[in-house]
């Protein structure tokens, strides 16, 4: 459950990822060194594809990358590898595949943290528009806000209330720097108008450990993270950051049903190739993807997840590329602003 | 009852037995080599459990984290080198007992010790698990401080020479944790600019140079310590006086081990610690700690096998992840379409049951597994050491390279091996100083969340009831520790002479 996002994670938690990214890395490394000689993408592809995802094994961010990776490699024809390169928020995996062969053997999973990483590190190695070809839009992950179970407000309303009558004693909780949960609480300042108390953690499991145990008052994050504490009801939820309601927390209004519509958030996830692949393999990559997208099995574990397969529409480079630029401008000026940065 | 007869056939399935046989042996073959973790291995292993029902592929993963810890304290005991936490704890006493021609014994007390924990530990997980879990979610910031000046307080014991030697040591310690990126503020601290540093120092490759590279320096300059181990080994068999020493600690291990292992994040990394802290204080012998006292090895590594044992507790009954194996089985759950949160145990009865009961068939697996072999360990032993020591050095360069593939880890356990030998030399032994750098990022996180929270009023540490009454327990551990060794200065100049 630890956040895909946190980019501070150090010691143990950071060890164990970087090992099993190194462990995956050799099997991958090893067969994917023959499909090199692909020539202009017609009989694209004639090897094992590696998908590398910045962040660890079993985050929420691999089980998303898994979840396609199966049926595209059907479609494909061709096995798909799942490669774990974590580390440096996901800076470190990203700019592994920008400096790769642009020949569609190596692609990304990446999440919001592409939008966010040129604001966060000062010496980045690609730059989110440039050094990638955009493949589609894959989910976008709703988040939640959600306080301790005995915490008096029962909407968001009044939340935004007791948190401006309380703000001396008022904590929020956030999984570490450049973390979905430490976005969502930038956005969350702008709209209640007031300066929380920020207590980082490392990773959303300690944080929500210190949630569920009342030690901190309120937080917001992924539902891939929170559904689980919200059913039983050991946390309180107030809204979903999305423009529709969850299907799987059907009576959690949005934001926007709440009054505060500028409160919109999720952790969108993209495909992504080097910069440069040619077109016929960047096509037969998001036909892939929009067919995988489609498998009801995919849908299914994704609904348990709470999230949903992006629109058909979504799923191609263009709707890509605009979504990306527009998160680029919106987290740009608001992470400066706070004076976050993550190196 | 009902419930564990449910378990118990879930966990008797060919099926399950298998796949719990195979979680076992793979978690003692990757416990047993330095820097390939459990974690790295159910990294690995995970997409594999994809084609496999939710109970087997839980059982084998589970499998594989009890198993290496029990596989961990192998090459701690034969070779000084402790490929995790605990197993740093064991090797003070284990090898020093191996090195007296008794590794067999040590071996076996491992073995014996753990199995016992586990047992009791898998009980306590059956019978506890929900209250137990609540009361865990007590424990918040101030209190995981308060707990961590208590271990860092009992640490000194892990010491035999110097207090003051020990106490410089754990302060190094806590400054090497400090390494890496800062939580709140993610600036770089102490990095000089290498990017490596980012992440912070990294436990194998510390734990690695300091006990087996330093050791393998040691040996060579010395050249006299090393054929007397294999002299000796005359039996493998536990006397009646070592079951007689070892029951005790056990007892105290387990106990201890059980209810530390319940706490997120620090719990488990300080179940061994503590219990060893505790054998020594208690003991009407201590002087015979850190040479080879069978009870500085029984107590940790029960201690630590109860504490990966009740670990589950909090994921299984809460859905929060006590440490990183967890967070990855929270993946493996959610990959599965269970959601790991406080509804498992009623609506996943099969699994959460099944799971307990494998894990007693998977401890009594590992006693099966490991007290045969143990004739086989021992007798690595007599290898030439001019043979033996190039493969300990090649077996860990490998180890610690593939945590990142990088070579910066290689260069890390020299220097470590280096840091760690100049230290033997001056009397400085390294266990405090591993404790202090597990221990510094804790003490420090959970400091300044804690004040965060407070908003600057230190009162807190003191205002609530159980941080309170550990910081009290500190405080006299750290005067009884303190008073004779100024009373008796004469005596410690002695006890570091070898």
């Amino acid at each position: 459950m630890a956040s895909p996002l946190s980019s501070s994670r150090r010691s143990t938690y950071r060890l164990l990822a970087v090992s099993a990214a190194a462990a995956l890395g050799l099997s991958a490394c090893g067969s994917s060194s023959g499909t090199t000689g692909a020539a202009a993408g017609s009989n694209y592809p004639t090897g094992t594809i590696t998908m590398v995802v910045p962040f660890s094994a079993g985050g929420p961010t691999d089980t998303v990358a898994r979840l396609v990776a199966e049926p595209m490699s059907k479609t494909l024809g061709q096995q798909i590898i799942v490669q774990n390169v974590e580390g440096a928020g996901g800076t470190l995996g990203a700019g592994e595949v920008a400096k790769a062969k642009n020949d569609g053997y190596k692609i990304l999973m990446h999440h919001i943290g592409m939008s966010t990483a040129p604001a966060l590190y000062s010496n980045l190695a690609f730059k989110p528009l440039e050094s990638f070809q955009t493949i589609g839009l894959v989910t976008e992950v709703p988040m939640t806000i959600i306080s301790k179970k005995d915490l008096p407000p029962t909407n968001l309303k009044e939340l935004v209330d007791y948190v401006k009558a309380n703000k001396e004693k008022v904590t929020y909780a956030n999984a570490g720097v450049g973390s979905a949960s430490q976005l969502c609480g930038l956005l969350i300042e702008k709209a209640f108008g007031v300066d929380l108390t920020e207590v980082p953690y490392k990773g959303t499991g300690p944080a929500m450990t210190d949630l569920v145990g009342g030690q901190v008052d309120f937080m917001c994050d992924q539902t891939t993270n929170t559904s689980a504490q919200i059913k039983p009801g050991k946390v309180k939820a107030y809204a979903v950051t999305t423009a529709e309601r969850v299907k799987s927390l059907p009576d959690i209004p949005t934001t926007t049903e709440s009054g505060m519509p500028e409160l919109k958030v999720g952790v969108w996830h993209g495909l992504y190739a080097p910069a440069g692949t040619p077109e016929a393999v960047v096509k037969k990559l998001t036909d892939a993807l929009a067919a995988a997208l489609k498998d009801p099995k995919v849908i299914e574990k994704m609904a348990d997840l709470g999230t949903a397969p992006e629109a058909a529409d979504q799923i191609n480079p263009a709707a890509h590329t605009a979504k990306l630029k527009a998160q680029l401008d919106l987290w740009t000026p608001v992470i400066k602003a706070a004076g976050v940065k993550a190196a | 009852m009902d419930n564990i007869l449910l378990g118990i056939q879930t966990a008797l399935t060919p099926t399950n037995l298998l796949v719990c046989l195979i979680g076992c042996a793979l978690g003692t073959a990757v416990g047993v080599l330095p820097g390939i973790g459990p974690t790295a291995t159910i990294a690995l292993l995970l997409p594999i459990t994809f084609n496999f029902d939710p109970v087997s592929s839980l059982i084998m993963l589970a499998g594989i984290y009890y198993g290496a810890q029990y596989g961990g304290s192998t090459t701690a005991i034969l070779l000084n080198l402790p490929g995790e936490t605990s197993a740093a704890v064991t090797a003070i006493d284990g090898y020093q007992m191996a090195r007296q021609g008794r590794a067999g014994q040590a071996l076996a007390t491992a073995a014996l010790g753990s199995f016992f924990a586990g047992t009791v530990a898998t009980v306590v997980l059956a019978v506890f698990a929900p209250p137990l879990a609540e009361a865990a979610l007590k424990f918040g910031p101030a209190e995981y401080f308060s707990l961590v000046v208590l271990g860092l307080v009992a640490s000194i014991a892990l010491a035999s020479g110097s207090l003051w030697k020990a106490l410089a040591m754990i302060m190094l310690g806590l400054l090497l944790g400090l390494v890496g990126q800062d939580v709140e503020s993610g600036a770089s601290r102490f990095t000089f600019g290498a990017g490596e540093l980012d992440g912070g120092l990294n436990f194998v490759s510390l734990a690695v140079g300091m006990f087996g590279v330093a050791e393998i320096l040691r040996n060579l300059a010395t050249g006299i310590h090393r054929p007397s181990m294999v002299r000796e080994v005359k039996s493998l068999r536990l006397s009646r006086q070592d079951f007689k020493d070892m029951t005790p600690p056990v007892l105290r291990g387990t106990l201890m081990g059980s209810l530390l292992g319940i706490l997120p994040g620090a719990g488990h990394v300080l179940a061994s610690f503590t219990s060893y802290s505790v054998e020594k204080r208690i003991s009407k012998t201590p002087e015979r700690f850190g040479h080879g006292a069978i009870e500085g090895v029984a107590a940790p590594e029960s201690a630590n096998n109860a504490a990966a044992q009740t670990s589950f507790i909090p994921l299984l009954t809460l859905g929060l992840p006590a440490n990183p194996v967890m967070a990855l089985l929270i993946g493996a759950f959610i990959i599965q379409g269970i959601t790991p949160g406080p509804n498992v145990i009623n609506d996943e009865p099969v699994l959460f049951w099944g799971l307990i009961a494998s894990m007693w068939v998977g401890n009594l697996m590992l006693v099966a597994l490991n007290l045969p072999l143990i004739g086989l360990w021992v007798k690595l032993l007599t290898i030439p050491y001019r043979v033996l020591f190039p493969a300990i050095i090649a077996f860990s360069t490998i180890g610690c390279y593939s945590l990142g593939l990088n070579a910066y880890h290689v260069f890390a356990i020299a220097f470590f091996g280096l840091l760690g030998y100049v230290l033997i030399r001056f009397g400085c032994e390294p266990a405090p100083l591993l404790l202090g750098f597990v221990l510094g990022p804790l003490l420090e996180e959970n400091f300044r969340r804690a004040m965060t929270i407070s908003r600057g009023d230190a009162s807190v540490f003191l205002t609530r009831p159980i941080s309170l009454a550990m910081l009290i327990v500190a405080a006299i551990f750290l005067v009884v520790a303190v008073l004779p060794s100024i009373k008796k200065k004469r005596d410690v100049v002695f006890a570091e002479d070898e």
